[in-house]
């Protein structure tokens, strides 16, 4: 008889073997997203005098691979606002389902009764939302792998463009791009909206044909981008979308003069 | 000895389909004094001992059990609170007005519990512009042009509805005489509105229809003072609304 109280009622080593204990190891850390996996790559978002440009190719990459080649990246909000999503394509489906949650949640909570109802949530207002949601994540260890651009006007009709990214930071500026496009197309963008004061003299025209440039030299330089691409224009009038752009007048005469990468040996 | 069997608890309907603790909770809000609140396109007003603010844009008058209305009032902060750290911006009015419909609700439903004693009305602007709601211990919740809850009301409910042709049109402070003029039709006989027994709460965009907005302000005490004086020497009870005799 074994005397002992904390083996009474306990399955006996003698008969049954030592317990192994290697069977209740529950308390595993948690996996979560370390890296992106599936991704799209730049974002660019310009203001102009009577709303916001945005864009972003259709091109979702599995590491250098071109995997995805119709993967639509920016995402209408309300018919009022535009998001475009940067980073890992699994947590941009993700976001994306959340918010068309969202927006029929606040579609029943918000007045129809009103003659002059507002859009529900403006771009502010997602664009707080959103950086608050992946702010809420990265805190959970678990982030959400994604740069986003928001754009759309604000609450008193003006235009609004936001970035946000995985950490929950946000920033807002004439001209966004996330991404390579920071680095490739912000200062070409900011040539023509330096600041917030330029944005009255930049015609529609002029921001489209200048992002529509932009996405050009990104597909030139950045090894993971494609040549086609969607645009949305938001003003007060709603959201134009156009998913199936693609780069026109591309001019390639540069490229055998570039020397010095892969394996050619002149 | 006549006893009421249906009334023990807010969970159980008598034969005729009423629950009687709610009409119980009802009553409280009759016993408590006088609240008229009046909305415009442009301005709206609301008065008696107990106006709330509760966010920058909305506030609240109460009618009944004061310690209820604080419950409500603090849940109704913090909604709006939270509204304003998640989303940036300032909660719109019917979200927040069905948000304590339901939570009252849910007292006249669940048992061991009971209704709230008060009655509000919630004045406020939002993104559709200004709003006035009334809300009962019952939870339900209406949305009103002119609405008066509390002891004596149906006076003031009268002179609102005989004037509200004429609120769309008002200017501020014509509105918050109107408000003040129906207020008075609730006196008894020989009391008066007095800088001591009158607060005035307002909230309204600074121009009409303009987006910068005049914080939900409560007026007491001698600021109170030109718009009751301004209504004093209106004929007695209430000006021309009674007058009907040809």
């Amino acid at each position: 008889m074994d005397h002992r109280p904390h083996a009474w009622g306990r399955p006996r080593d003698d008969v049954y073997g030592a317990y192994d204990p290697s069977y209740m190891q529950t308390n595993v850390p948690n996996q979560h997203t370390q890296s992106p996996i599936v991704t799209g790559t730049s974002v660019l978002g310009m203001k102009f005098k009577d709303g916001v440009v945005i864009a972003a190719d259709n091109l979702a990459s599995y590491g250098s691979l071109a995997r995805f080649t119709d993967v639509k990246r920016l995402r209408k909000f309300a018919e009022s606002s535009v998001v475009g999503f940067g980073g890992d394509v699994s947590d941009m489906q993700y976001l994306d389902r959340h918010l068309t949650e969202l927006a029929i949640d606040e579609a029943y909570t918000s007045t129809t009764t009103t003659p002059n109802a507002q859009p529900t949530l403006n771009a502010r207002n997602l664009h707080k939302y959103l950086s608050k949601l992946l702010y809420h994540r990265r805190s959970k260890f678990d982030p959400l792998w994604n740069s986003l651009l928001v754009a759309g006007l604000d609450e008193e009709g003006a235009p609004f463009l936001a970035a946000a990214d995985l950490l929950g930071t946000t920033f807002t500026s004439p001209s966004l791009a996330t991404g390579f496009g920071s680095m490739l197309a912000q200062p070409i963008m900011r040539g023509i909206v330096p600041d917030e004061a330029s944005v009255e003299h930049v015609t529609r025209e002029q921001a489209i044909n200048c992002v529509r440039e932009c996405m050009k030299v990104l597909f030139y330089r950045d090894a993971r981008s494609l040549d086609s691409y969607s645009l949305a224009v938001v003003t007060k009038d709603g959201v134009e979308l156009s998913e199936n752009e693609k780069l026109e007048s591309q001019s390639w005469a540069f490229a055998d003069r570039i020397k010095g990468y892969g394996t050619q040996t002149v | 000895m006549f006893r009421n069997n249906y009334d023990n608890d807010s969970v159980t309907f008598s034969p005729q389909g009423r629950i009687f603790q709610v009409e119980y909770a009802a009553e409280a809000v009759k016993q408590g004094s006088v609240v008229v609140g009046i909305r415009n396109a442009e301005e709206l007003s609301s008065y008696q001992k107990k106006l709330f603010a509760v966010d920058e844009h909305v506030g609240l008058a109460i009618a009944g059990l004061t310690s209820d209305a604080r419950v409500l009032s603090n849940f109704m902060k913090q909604q709006s609170l939270s509204q304003r750290l998640t989303y940036d911006r300032a909660i719109p009015l019917e979200t927040l007005v069905s948000l304590i419909g339901d939570k009252a609700q849910l007292n006249t439903q669940h048992y061991g519990k009971r209704p709230y004693g008060v009655g509000l009305l919630v004045a406020g602007v939002d993104d559709s512009g200004p709003h006035l709601f009334e809300f009962q211990p019952s939870g339900l919740t209406q949305e009103m042009l002119a609405c008066a809850i509390g002891a004596r009301s149906q006076m003031a409910r009268t002179y609102l509805e005989k004037n509200l042709d004429k609120f769309a049109d008002c200017g501020r402070d014509e509105l918050i005489r109107h408000g003040l003029r129906a207020l008075k039709e609730t006196l008894v006989q020989d009391r008066e509105l007095t800088v001591e027994n009158t607060s005035v709460g307002v909230v309204g965009p600074k121009e009409p229809g303009k987006r910068p907005l005049e914080a939900f302000k409560v007026y007491d005490g001698a600021e109170t003072k030109d718009w009751i004086t301004s209504i004093a020497d209106d004929t007695e009870a209430g000006g021309d609304g009674m007058q009907v005799d040809e």
